[in-house]
């Protein structure tokens, strides 16, 4: 039996990574504050409390490593007059590799064709933050980006007036040439690169930057992927596609429940498969799991095949350890006991109890959304090799310098002699946030005296090891007036949280998580009180796209349409009666402290807006137009990552009770837009998306262990049933004003409004998610209320 | 020692005859446009074409392919329906993450050359078995339609 091949990383010992994975989720100030956290904060042995009083930041300036403006970093021209703009953010669909470029190659006043993209290593001393989620790629790099290109042009412009020795005033940088105006003469960007790049930088405030209606990328969308054509010819290269000569390929037997282990293992069939070399053990990690591997044996063979063979052939007996009961169907109904019974108050207007019992009638729903898995394209793959005291790793990583930084302490290595190359990524939605698997080849390489190693994920270790979306209840409660019209809510709301994934002793939702929708709803209610009951996670919680705004919004968007049902009213007028007038909201008055990590006062809710995305989206649906049988709209808003969405969704449920879509209107409000063509994709995908977790998305465990295995048991909608049509209206928004987010809020409102429409269809109201079951002829009404 | 003949070049292996062809691909011939992405022919990453059919190449043991003509999406360009497809989906934008979109491609080549006019029940038909998690198949059928349409197959 080979011994265990490196130590495990543990909170207590690594309180600077813990830290910066934390701070790269949530923000920092909410993280001071310890909102739910304060035992973490001990436990991770944060300096002094002293910190917390340091000056408030915000937005990018609050995030590990900040941002980074410096054209030197981030651009740089060829004598042919090639322009190479550094992307420091992962690609993973969202379209950063060509938005972010573009935005430097505009204020540049540099021609497209001649740009090409260079892919940042995980530097984030060099590039500022890299961590790619939180949908704030755009919000939080826009102006930097600027900034660059206009530094870099601003020095291309010095070089030209030096060249012809005449003053700066006199030129201008006009599509990758420098002109003089009066005398008309030109350099183009290739002559001028050498002595540019020795001009001094320019200071941050002289910079002119252009006016927005100056923009010739940005905002129009006519420029194709960067990566497009290397996509549709099989040349893209993904985490999964790494090859180095010498290069061995692994795969690994893990734990298969949580906080389990390696109880004995026997390789010798294993290595009797042809092409198999080695068998190794990774060392076993209890919870909290944070980014270590989960341990478990690990085959290494010439190729994925061989190794996929000697896993199958290999003998492992596992110590499962205590999540070994985690069963879906009991904790489903132990959430639902908590979720019945008073609990730790998070938000508390007015008096809900002296409200409710004058009001006229009462009305109680609790909803459900399993966990999920996110079940990217390409699943989890690195690889790595150790030479000369430098370990290099190639993945597909959203953090980059977080799996640095975890394969340096794992290695005992600096991070300095730590190269990660970031690939392309085959789907990200926040498992790549987490990047266990790169760790697992470093491990690997180096239990092969650093030949490289590449670990390859199966569709069945995605699926049984993910850092799955919580498992929720959702209970509300409402009192209403003789018009139906709410005038107390109650919510209590009831997962568990991610940070059970960094302290497993953690059991009440963070501020991130409540500050998704549940606290921070923005109804004209005068009696709110929001509770939050503790729950214990049996498993690796972690980032799924759009977190929690997904059950809250789930219920939310529900039980105003049922309230509106209730009272014989439109929903969507309805909708906008809960949402009350046009209102500038300060987060904080709804005990929001978090706030996305953004400056309330720069960044209020805002319920015009969430009211014009409704109206919009109304109107261009054709809200109230005559449908045929069976058929029935349905309507859902949500705030979430700074931009507001409504959908309206059209199903159609026939006799038997299949479900389609024909058609999904979106409504977006995310400020300004770089590249619409991107924000459109994005919205179309998060419909999908959110169709796939509402119609049949779903992970149960068992004796502690996931049931699903693979697409057959874990679907994900295909185009059969995916809506059939997508239209999305974008709000047109301006420059001047803050950004929103675009990857992920598109989600929160499809599965409502998908539920509210097969309500309008078939008076089935569905609160359980996912749909799937519960429509046949044979199915029962309505969940227990 | 096994011949197979892929994007119009015979090579030999010295491999078992049930490995599957995509793993051959990619891992022994660096071909690495054919995805991985679940190992049972049930999301279409790994579709290939095999005398002119789609064919998930990750069940697909190579014993059973040594006379067959192999073509993957490196090489669909060489086809005017390949290319075709390969234009418009750059056109219209269809790729996000663009993982699955070589197994995509290959599945609408396939549905193409037997059917020049697909419906759309046509097209929900041959491409169900393709999954996108990044949710591009409203795009993706446009993309099809319109390469119908210029293929002379417009409805």
């Amino acid at each position: 039996m080979n011994p265990p091949v490196d130590p495990v990383l543990r909170p207590d010992g690594d309180a600077s990574l813990v830290r910066q994975l934390i701070l790269a989720n949530v923000s920092r100030r909410q993280f001071l504050r310890g909102m739910s956290l304060g035992g973490l904060v001990l436990a991770i042995g944060y300096p002094s409390s002293a910190k917390a009083e340091e000056a408030k930041k915000y937005g990018a300036d609050d995030m590990p490593d900040g941002w980074v403006d410096d054209p030197l970093a981030f651009v740089s021209i060829d004598e042919d007059g090639t322009v190479t703009i550094v992307c420091h953010r992962s690609e993973m669909g969202q379209g950063v590799r060509t938005g972010m470029p573009m935005i430097v190659a505009d204020e540049l006043e540099a021609d497209w064709k001649r740009v090409r993209v260079a892919q940042a290593p995980g530097d984030q001393k060099r590039f500022g933050n890299q961590d790619t989620d939180g949908s704030r790629s755009t919000r939080h790099f826009f102006e930097p980006m600027r900034r660059c290109g206009a530094a870099a042009r601003t020095m291309l412009e010095m070089a030209a007036a030096e060249r012809w020795k005449v003053p700066v005033s006199e030129v201008h940088a006009k599509n990758h040439e420098v002109v003089h105006r009066p005398t008309g003469r030109r350099l183009g960007y290739g002559s001028l690169a050498k002595a540019a790049a020795s001009q001094p930088v320019p200071a941050r405030e002289t910079l002119r930057l252009k006016d927005p209606k100056q923009f010739r990328y940005i905002g129009k969308g006519q420029l194709k992927l960067v990566d497009g054509r290397d996509i549709v010819a099989g040349r893209a290269q993904y985490g999964i596609d790494t090859r180095l000569d010498g290069m061995l390929y692994a795969v690994v037997a893990r734990p298969p429940v949580y906080g389990g282990k390696v109880a004995s293992f026997d390789p010798a069939e294993a290595l009797k498969v042809p092409g198999v070399e080695r068998v190794v053990q990774i060392e076993d990690t209890p919870p909290p799991a944070v980014v270590n591997p989960l341990g478990g044996v690990a085959v290494i063979a010439r190729n994925t095949w061989a190794a996929i063979q000697g896993r199958q052939a290999l003998k492992v007996t596992w110590d499962d350890g205590p999540n070994a009961g985690y069963d879906s169907v009991a904790f489903k109904a132990a959430l639902e006991e908590a979720a019945r019974k008073p609990a730790k108050v998070v938000r508390n207007d007015g008096d809900f109890a002296a409200a409710a019992a004058g009001a006229a009638r009462r009305h109680e729903a609790e909803y459900y959304v399993p966990h999920l898995a996110h079940a990217t394209m390409e699943p989890p793959s690195a690889a790595a090799r150790i030479a000369n005291g430098k370990c290099e790793v190639w993945g597909c990583f959203q953090s980059p310098q977080l799996a640095r930084d975890v394969v340096a302490k794992r290695l005992g290595m600096s991070a300095d002699d730590v190269t990660v190359h970031v690939t392309l990524l085959g789907g990200g939605f926040g498992r790549k946030s987490m990047p266990d698997y790169g760790v697992e080849a470093a491990v690997l390489s180096k239990a092969m005296d650093g030949k490289p190693v590449k670990v390859t994920w199966t569709r069945e270790d995605d699926l049984h090891h993910c850092y799955y979306h919580t498992v929720s209840v959702e209970h509300l409660e409402a009192a209403v007036d003789g018009k139906g019209k709410p005038v107390a809510w109650l919510h209590r709301t009831v997962a568990p949280t991610i940070i059970s994934t960094f302290n497993a002793a953690a059991k009440n939702e963070a501020g991130f998580e409540l500050g998704m929708g549940v606290i921070n709803v923005p109804f004209a209610i005068r009696n709110v009180r929001i509770e939050n009951p503790e729950a214990t996670a049996h498993t690796r919680i972690g980032w799924f796209r759009s977190v929690s705004n997904i059950p809250h919004a789930f219920a939310i968007q529900s039980f105003v349409a049922e309230l509106a049902a209730a009272a014989g009213r439109d929903p969507k007028d309805f909708l906008l009666e809960v949402i009350g007038p046009a209102r500038q909201i300060r987060p904080q008055t709804l005990g929001d402290a978090w706030n996305h990590g953004e400056a309330p006062e720069r960044y209020p809710v805002d319920t015009g807006r969430l009211r014009r995305v409704v109206e919009t989206v109304a109107h261009k649906a054709g809200w109230g137009r005559k449908l045929p049988k069976r058929h029935g709209l349905g309507i859902a808003a949500h705030y979430s990552f700074l931009s507001y969405i409504a959908a309206v969704a059209e199903v159609a449920v026939d006799e038997e009770g299949e479900l389609t879509i024909p058609r999904v209107d979106m409504a977006v409000d995310c400020g300004a837009t770089v590249n619409p063509d991107r924000v459109r994709s994005q919205m179309e995908g998060a419909c999908v998306m959110g169709v796939a977790l509402a119609t049949v998305g779903e992970i149960s465990f068992k004796d502690g262990r996931v049931e699903q295995d693979n697409f057959h048991n874990y679907e994900v909608t295909r185009m059969e049933k995916a809506p059939r049509e997508i239209h999305v209206h974008i709000i047109p928004g301006d420059f001047g004003k803050p950004l929103g987010g675009v990857g992920e809020p598109g989600v929160p409102p499809i599965p409502p409004a998908l539920c509210n429409a097969i309500f309008a269809a078939t008076g089935k109201r569905i609160r359980r998610l996912p749909i799937r079951g519960q429509l046949g002829p044979s199915s029962a009404s309505t969940e227990r209320p | 020692m096994i011949r197979l003949e892929i994007n119009g070049k015979s090579q030999t292996f010295d491999l078992p005859g049930e490995m599957p062809l995509l793993w051959t691909l990619r891992d022994e011939m660096g071909l690495t446009g054919t995805k991985f992405g679940c190992g049972m022919a049930l999301c279409g990453a790994c579709t290939v074409l095999i005398d002119g059919q789609a064919v998930r190449s990750c069940i697909t043991p190579i014993a059973a392919v040594t006379d067959k003509k192999i073509v993957t999406i490196e090489a669909v360009g060489t086809d005017p329906i390949g290319k075709a497809l390969q234009e418009a989906w750059v056109d219209m934008g269809v790729p996000q993450c663009g993982y699955c979109q070589g197994g995509q491609i290959m599945s609408a080549a396939g549905l193409i050359k037997r059917s020049p006019k697909p419906t759309d029940a046509d097209i929900d038909e041959a491409m169900s078995g393709n999954i996108c998690r990044c949710g591009t198949y409203t795009r993706i059928r446009a993309a099809i339609k319109q390469v119908a349409a210029k293929q002379g197959g417009a409805r």
